[in-house]
């Protein structure tokens, strides 16, 4: 008895014997069989390309988190004076390098707080409402909590990046990140 | 067992199958990818190593998925 293989060369999509198909499928007949075993064999191809881009792509964070951390916490620098800032007001300033814009907040006569201007939804600038206790993106109406930089409402679902702060005679220091990348 | 002793509707559904199983693999790879982007802008910095590992382990699998087909092709 003929095996599968050899007895039946082209098998058409409806399984009709070649007698019935039309005539242009038994002039030009395709080994369907064949035909879907090469088209899922190149897929399977693609997924393993796809597979070694995440894994490349997870190293790639991991060499940067790495960099970070050979680097070390940005240099102190001072950014205001606390006579400079009435309660409620806010100033903007960069921090660590030029570019990274920061707005320091004060709320009250001894806390200050300090963000990333970067919205975390998709990077607009960020606008303090100390009235409000909040920090607003405008963008896409993203609601921070002023406190913590915690996302409250809105798009965002990662906090601001906070810098840290210390205030020492009469000046306000930051002194790197307390969470997140500016 | 070669592949070529299997009928051809045979390995269409092998070669489906692996197919299957590395989409599977390949979509657990890119909510591990989504999850460690997620917790790095965030600023925690626990999550990459073992991610990185993970889709190691991942990619090993649909290499030996791969390899396997092709052995049975020989």
């Amino acid at each position: 008895m003929p095996d599968e293989d050899s007895e039946v060369i082209s098998v058409a999509p409806d399984g009709r014997p070649a007698k019935d198909q039309p005539a242009w499928r038994r002039d030009f007949p395709l080994d369907w069989p064949e035909d879907e075993y090469r088209s899922r064999r190149e897929f399977v191809a693609f997924l393993m390309l796809t597979s070694a881009a995440f894994v490349a792509g997870q190293f790639w964070i991991l060499l940067i988190q790495t960099w970070r951390k050979a680097a070390g916490q940005p240099p102190v620098k001072e950014i205001a004076s606390v006579n400079e800032l009435a309660v409620g007001e806010s100033k903007l300033f960069e921090y660590p390098k030029q570019g990274n814009r920061c707005i320091l907040v004060r709320l009250s006569d001894t806390n200050f707080v300090a963000y990333g201007q970067k919205c975390t939804h998709l990077s607009c600038p960020v606008l303090p409402r100390p009235d409000l206790g909040k920090m607003h993106c405008p963008c896409h109406e993203g609601w921070f909590d002023i406190r913590n930089g915690e996302p409250v409402a809105g798009p965002p679902r990662r906090p601001l990046p906070r810098v840290g702060l210390e205030v020492r005679e009469g000046k306000v220091f930051a002194n790197g990140y307390v969470e997140g990348v500016i | 067992m070669r592949m070529t002793q299997f009928a051809r509707k045979q390995r269409v559904t092998i070669i489906s199958g692996i197919a299957a199983f590395q989409m599977i693999i390949v979509i657990l790879q890119l909510w591990l990818f989504t999850t460690t982007m997620e917790t790095f802008l965030t600023g925690y910095q626990e999550t990459a190593l073992p991610a990185a590992l993970a889709s190691v382990v991942c990619f090993a699998l649909n290499g030996g998925l791969f390899f396997y087909l092709r052995g049975l092709e020989r």
